[in-house]
């Protein structure tokens, strides 16, 4: 997916809502867009599927310019879903979620395949819910549906605008991971919107910081958002607290422990898989003592001290940083190579 | 008294029936149930057949008109407004007037026609004003997840945004079948036909009260079954409204 040089201005207006927006998301990629109010970012989506027509620029998918399709079969092959959701509220969630498959023509057998196989992809019972209006879920298990209905025709694209926005902290950030499990299976390329910096580290491979007018920022990976942004705007935007957001970016599975040559530890136990900030954050509660940090099988695996983490902040990039690679491979990598440099240093 | 004792000897050979089932109509009680029982056949039930049939083509070809009318002022706002001023004013003419307006127009005349185009008259402002609005209250995000997932402007229409206006189109049917049933009683006054027979001839009889009442009743009852009936149409075509409990 990839956006050329595309402007959109409203007519009567002076400032374009985008301007000379180019941006290329890789296959299977999660790209956020994100912004103040009236950055355009979702402007800047809807372009994508031709809710909104540019001015002037091209949109490539897979190659081939949308602007040469007809928009409604476009739409067809892009997954959307929006913040308020839009489930039909006079059709059952097995009907929701058959929208675009019933639009693409493909036999009932097959529909119903796909509706139940959808369901127990975003973590709901088909037997149960099938027949279910949307007025009778949750919240939470409305926004399973709308993901599942947008996943419905198997797009290779999906956009989604604030999907979580409207959902309770708890839920959301249980969402969000649910979310990033699917993707991680699915792995679909992903243009998401959200005015949430914090939801855009956790989503993004890459984040695309727009200012006001459809300007871009910066588009980077996280760890390079935050330990090198590009000027005063993103580095404002991304908060002052953007070295405990990139501690949020790394687990204690990528760190270089401590280990316990007679260092007493508070006692407290935190478990590997935990994110350094979030080990942080313990250890300031237990008063700056260390902790102990277990894996699954409950096995010491090290301890994690005040001085280790502020050692992996110290220096500049040693952090998950640079190529951005999430992947499993590229983030082991990483880690060792940090635990290394970083282990040294706080021994 | 004096005009229903003249007439009284004729009664048993324009009737039938034994001499005792006319003591109620020589006692010119309020209501007499034999005489419904005699003349239902003869009377009642081809004026209550006429008035369905009546009442039912007005509310068809009203909806008719309506629906197109909403779908133009659906798209395009700029219709809404004469339409409202226009089937407004039909709807405020006193029905009387209008049929008499309409009487000495050719094609029409004192004809069955002539009460149809009254009839339907009525049923517009109703039904196109609920037609409208039950289009316009389709929630913005369902009708942007319909576009945003491929569905044409038709598709939308037919398959989200009708369904999801059909409560209010059912409650504007609903109120206009109501209308044009009471209605129908004053279009015999142009057209013989329908309920408002036996009840103009009992006003002009001026003594003999049953016809009136069991026509009347007959109206009232019709009006009732038909809004009833209606109700269930809605409930069996909205299942989904009424899960909104939860």
């Amino acid at each position: 997916m990839e956006l050329q040089r595309v402007t959109k201005r409203y007519p009567g207006q002076a400032a374009p809502a985008i301007s000379e927006l180019s941006l290329e998301v890789p296959a299977g990629e999660v790209c956020v867009l994100v912004g103040p109010s009236g950055s355009g970012k979702t402007t800047a989506m809807r372009l994508i599927n031709r809710m909104i027509e540019p001015t002037s620029g091209d949109i490539l998918l897979g190659g081939r310019s949308v602007l040469e399709r007809r928009p409604d079969e476009l739409r067809r092959e892009i997954g959307y879903v929006i913040q308020q959701i839009g489930l039909f509220p006079h059709q059952t969630i097995g009907e929701n979620i058959a929208t675009v498959p019933r639009l693409l023509g493909w036999d009932r057998a097959r529909i119903a395949r796909r509706g139940d196989e959808l369901l127990e992809l975003v973590g709901l019972d088909p037997e149960e819910m099938r027949d279910r209006y949307p007025a009778q879920l949750s919240g939470g298990q409305r926004q399973r549906v709308g993901v599942a209905r947008a996943l419905a025709g198997d797009p290779p694209l999906m956009l989604m605008d604030e999907p979580f926005g409207a959902i309770d902290p708890i839920n959301r950030e249980r969402l969000q991971d649910e979310f990033l499990r699917l993707q991680a299976t699915v792995r679909k390329t992903v243009v998401f919107v959200t005015h949430d910096i914090d939801e855009a580290i956790k989503m993004g491979d890459r984040i695309a910081i727009l200012r006001e007018g459809g300007v871009l920022a910066q588009y980077a990976p996280p760890a390079e958002l935050l330990s090198h942004p590009a000027d005063d705007f993103v580095a404002q935007f991304v908060g002052a607290d953007r070295g405990l957001k990139r501690l949020a970016l790394t687990t204690l599975e990528d760190v270089e422990l401590v280990q316990p040559n007679g260092l007493k530890s508070s006692g407290r136990r935190v478990p590997l898989r935990s994110t350094v900030r979030d080990a942080l954050s313990m250890i300031l509660t237990a008063g700056g003592k260390p902790l102990t940090v277990v894996d699954d099988e409950d096995h010491v695996a090290g301890l994690v001290t005040l001085e280790l983490v502020g050692g992996l902040l110290g220096k500049d990039g040693a952090l998950t940083d640079g190529n951005g690679a999430r992947t499993a491979e590229g983030e082991a990598a990483e880690g060792a190579e940090t635990g290394a440099r970083e282990g040294g240093g706080s021994a | 008294m004096i005009a229903l004792a003249a007439r009284g000897p004729v009664i048993p050979t324009t009737f039938g029936g034994s001499p005792s089932s006319y003591a109620c109509e020589r006692a010119n009680r309020l209501f007499c149930p034999d005489w419904v029982s005699r003349n239902w056949s003869a009377v009642l039930w081809p004026a209550l057949r006429q008035h369905i049939v009546l009442s039912v083509i007005a509310v068809a070809i009203g909806f008719a008109i309506s629906f197109a009318l909403a779908l133009l002022a659906y798209r395009r706002r700029s219709v809404e407004r004469p339409v409202i001023l226009i089937s407004g004013i039909l709807y405020t003419i006193p029905s009387l007037a209008l049929f008499e307006i309409l009487v000495p127009f050719k094609p029409l005349g004192l004809s069955i026609r002539t009460a149809e185009v009254a009839l339907v008259s009525y049923t517009l402002l109703i039904l196109f004003r609920n037609i409208v609005t039950g289009l316009r209250e389709v929630p913005d995000d369902v009708r942007e997840a319909a576009r945003g997932m491929g569905m044409t402007a038709r598709q939308s229409l037919w398959r989200v945004e009708l369904p999801l206006a059909l409560p209010s189109i059912i409650a504007g049917v609903r109120i206009a079948t109501v209308t044009v049933i009471a209605l129908a009683t004053v279009a015999s006054y142009i057209c013989d036909q329908g309920l408002g027979v036996p009840i103009f001839a009992a006003i002009q009889d001026g003594v003999f009260k049953t016809e009136l009442i069991a026509a009347g009743g007959l109206a009232v009852a019709l009006a009732l079954f038909a809004d009833g009936l209606l109700v269930l149409l809605q409930r069996a075509l909205t299942p989904w409204a009424r899960t909104r409990a939860r």
